[in-house]
């Protein structure tokens, strides 16, 4: 299965619900594109709910890192909610673990941007 | 299998991957892990090696002995330099949208092996059965 999302918002953030695989090509470009038209719509705190991610690669690892670079670039940022062990094992190997901002519950996180 | 230089090859040597590693008796994780490398060493060979020229051919081959699963999967592009593979941890690198497949491939397998075909480059991954 590849990516999917839906995106709601919560008291100003943008939570991005993803699904599936975030692997080279659709998975990676669907992220892509969900953080660039968040961006675009003005929202520039985004948080990436990867609770129903059960694989990635590592174009889906450079696609998160990218898009975290794109947040921040634009004034904002960007966390990560509900990782799957695999996930998690995957941004600890690359040390990318302490690179972005990890919440095991949503309204830890989302509290998290207002600090 | 002989493969054409695009993206569904990439699918077939990982989905090969991953029923070669389940019938070694792998757990879950590390056949996903090993299908995931395969899929890593695919791409390179899809994207980078043959830069998905359709006269150029992907080559994978899957061997299960009774010590381990061995898997070579090659292209026939301009070669590639192990040595020169960046590493994605240097702090320079960290935040890069790319360049941790060989990092990976060499992270979850016990041997990774890389020959220089003419043309073309060869990457053998190399898993011990549980």
């Amino acid at each position: 299965m590849s990516m999917k999302f839906t995106s709601r918002p919560v008291g100003g953030i943008t939570v991005l619900d993803l699904s599936g695989k975030i692997t080279l090509g659709e998975g990676s470009v669907t992220l892509r594109d969900a953080v660039r038209d968040t961006l675009a719509t003005g929202s520039t705190k985004i948080l990436l709910n990867l609770g129903d991610v059960n694989y990635i690669d590592s174009s889906g690892i450079g696609e998160m890192v990218s898009a975290l670079t794109a947040v921040k670039n634009a004034g904002g940022d960007m966390k990560l909610l509900n990782l799957t062990k695999k996930v998690k094992d995957l941004l600890q190997i690359t040390k990318l673990y302490t690179v972005f901002d990890i919440y095991d519950d949503e309204a830890s996180a989302i509290a998290a941007f207002s600090k | 299998m002989r493969l054409d230089s695009v993206l569904e090859s990439v699918e077939k040597v990982e989905t090969t991957a991953e029923a070669y590693a389940r019938e070694a008796g792998f757990d879950e994780d590390t056949a996903s892990n090993i299908a995931m490398v395969a899929r890593e060493a695919a791409v390179n060979a899809v994207l980078h090696g043959n830069k998905k020229d359709p006269a150029k051919h992907v080559t994978a081959i899957f061997e299960l002995s009774d010590s381990e699963l061995r898997m070579s999967i090659a292209d026939e592009g301009p070669g590639l330099d192990p040595d020169k593979i960046p590493d994605p941890l240097a702090p320079e690198n960290i935040m890069k949208g790319s360049g941790r497949g060989v990092f990976l491939m060499r992270a979850y397998m016990d041997e990774v092996h890389f020959r220089q075909l003419t043309p073309g480059t060869e990457i053998t991954l190399v898993k011990r059965r549980p």
